[in-house]
């Protein structure tokens, strides 16, 4: 583990995001508890991945530079070997993305003519400072980071993958929540001539897709909203041209394609929710105790896989980042807000 | 050719046709071009590829009514047999890529998952029907055969059920594999069974 701490009076914004510097900070007040757990944190470290196999796309310009500026491994995972980072061919063809189809490959089949320039974002609800923003105006002010998160889909399966983005956390504070925000909800683009599965009649799906967190859990600097994968922009069918990326939560939680952003002060009933409660819950946080009605969470297949080694490994409660979020959810019965 | 060479012919190509999607998804597993999960991709094809036996199956006799070819009955038990394959393959998928040959835990699922069990009593089924299927069963078990087999009615409803159980987001699939079976239920239905051959004879003046 790596932890490159910085006294606060030595740093300049640009160095080094705050909420890493607290994220450090609170480890180091945890009475080095946080050592060898779940994360490394290294600070400016120069190690940059070799992603030179990954086909570039065609991020505009000032995206492009963001990304090139990014913190390279802010945070990473511990055990490299098990956490392993999956090939991007497989982060990028196997995934659920509904609004393209309900089959794992759809997705990369159907995505690729999203129109994802331009793209603005609503921030309304509880702010001060709301509006509709421009992808880069919003992403612009934060240094972007990358950081190395698992994935783990409320399927039991899971991946490794190298985002790249900016923490939730500053786009928040910068809209300036009124004192009666509490929660915040996220909508996924409705958009039935681009997104094939808007148009079937056989659809589960009340459109727009939903998403909520608490806002305590929208602040929490491991929440990252992403606009880059393997050193490159988001490729359409990972959730161009913004994303969530929430890793202590089951997948679904990480909303894609995001066009708006409202603070609120009622809890938002998410889409899975609302399709079938007693299956996913508001909180969806990754917990092996916890059973889907029609498997268990126990264990995860780790992808990618092969047929006489399914990788199954043990799964961690919020998903090996306890020591991180634990705190959230303290005196509470996740077993009910499952 | 002889009549009796011509019909081994038929049948040995529905045997390799039936065969061929096998050979495909190993083929492609092999390849690396199954995906990232290929168990998954093994355990949804053949589960989908048992339904799609069971309902050409059950298309047989409407189609022999339709048409009184005689090929058509040939290879119902074969294709009935085939069912049971796709089926087994399945069971055998989840056992070894899902679960890992866990099989505290394949005991544990098989009686605590509801989706599972209905998939479970519907491969009973399906053995107790291929166990049944050679000559001396059907001669042994006489004019209850018959009776015994109308169990792959109830067979296709419990998987159409399994596979319900399992939809997430969207039922368009789902009742596609629903719209087909209902179609085909119901050419047994007495009046529709009844007019299969009228049909045939219509169409056979319009000619
Ligand atoms: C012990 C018996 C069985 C077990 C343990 C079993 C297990 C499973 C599992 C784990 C799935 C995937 C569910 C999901 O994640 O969505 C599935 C789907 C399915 N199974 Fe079974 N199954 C059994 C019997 C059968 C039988 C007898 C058939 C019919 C021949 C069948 C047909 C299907 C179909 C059509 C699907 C949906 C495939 C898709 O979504 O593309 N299953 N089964």
């Amino acid at each position: 583990m790596l932890i490159n701490i910085a006294k606060p009076s030595d740093l300049r914004e640009s160095d080094v995001t705050p909420e890493s510097v607290y994220l450090s900070r609170r480890r180091f007040m945890g009475g080095m508890a946080g050592l060898g757990a779940g994360l490394a944190l290294s600070g400016r470290a120069g190690a940059s991945a070799d992603y030179s196999d990954v086909p570039s796309g065609d991020a505009p310009a000032w995206l492009k530079e963001k990304l090139e500026a990014s913190r390279r491994r802010a945070i990473v995972p511990d055990d490299t070997e098990q956490d392993a980072i999956a090939p991007f061919d497989d982060a990028s063809g196997y995934n659920n993305f509904y609004e393209f189809g309900t089959g794992k490959s759809d997705p990369a089949r159907r995505a690729g003519d999203l129109e994802t320039q331009p793209w603005s974002v609503v921030i309304d609800g509880e702010v001060n400072n709301g509006g509709r923003f421009d992808l880069e105006d919003l992403a612009r002010p934060s240094r972007f980071e990358e950081r190395i998160y698992r994935l783990r889909c409320v399927e039991a399966w899971s991946m490794v993958i190298p985002w790249l983005g900016i923490p939730l956390a500053e786009v928040i504070k910068r809209a300036e929540p009124t004192g009666k925000a509490r929660f915040v909800r996220f909508e996924t683009l409705v958009d039935p001539e681009q997104m094939p599965g808007q148009r079937s009649s056989f659809a589960l799906i009340d459109w727009p897709y939903v998403e909520g967190l608490r806002l305590d859990e929208a602040m929490h600097p491991l929440t990252l909203l992403a606009l880059g994968m393997y050193g490159r922009e988001l490729p359409n069918q990972n959730g161009a041209p913004l994303r969530l990326v929430v890793p202590w939560k089951y997948g679904f939680k990480s909303i894609k394609s995001i066009v708006r952003i409202s603070l609120v002060e009622e809890q938002p009933v998410n889409s899975w929710q609302r399709i079938a409660p007693e299956e996913y819950g508001f909180y969806a946080n990754v917990n092996p105790q916890v059973d889907h009605p029609r498997w268990s969470q126990a264990t995860e297949r780790r992808l990618p896989n092969s047929l006489f080694n399914p990788n199954t490994i043990d799964t961690r409660m919020f998903n090996g980042y306890a020591d991180e979020v634990a705190e959230l959810y303290a005196g509470m019965d996740l077993r009910e807000h499952f | 050719m002889t009549a009796q060479g011509k019909w081994r012919l038929w049948r040995g190509g529905v045997f390799l046709a039936a065969l061929a999607p096998l050979l495909l998804w190993g083929w492609q597993v092999a390849q690396n071009a199954a995906g990232p999960e290929p168990g998954r991709y093994l355990l949804l094809n053949s589960g989908l590829g048992g339904l799609w036996m069971l309902l050409l199956t059950l298309s047989l006799t409407p189609l022999t009514r339709l048409t009184r070819w005689k090929g058509f009955t040939l290879i119902r038990r074969q294709l009935g047999l085939w069912t049971l394959a796709y089926a087994s393959l399945h069971l055998l998928s989840y056992a070894l890529f899902i679960l890992g040959l866990d099989w505290a835990m394949l005991g544990s699922e098989l009686v605590k998952r509801p989706y599972i069990i209905v998939g479970l009593l519907a491969l009973i089924g399906l053995v107790a029907l291929g166990a049944t299927s050679n000559r001396w069963a059907m001669r042994k078990l006489g004019k209850r055969w018959k009776p015994l087999h109308k169990l792959a009615y109830p067979i296709l409803g419990l998987i159409l059920l399994h596979f319900f159980w399992g939809v997430r987001a969207d039922l368009g699939e789902w009742t596609l594999y629903a719209t087909a079976s209902a179609l085909i239920m119901a050419t047994r239905l007495p009046p529709v069974a009844r007019r299969l051959p009228r049909f045939r004879q219509r169409l056979a003046d319009i000619r």
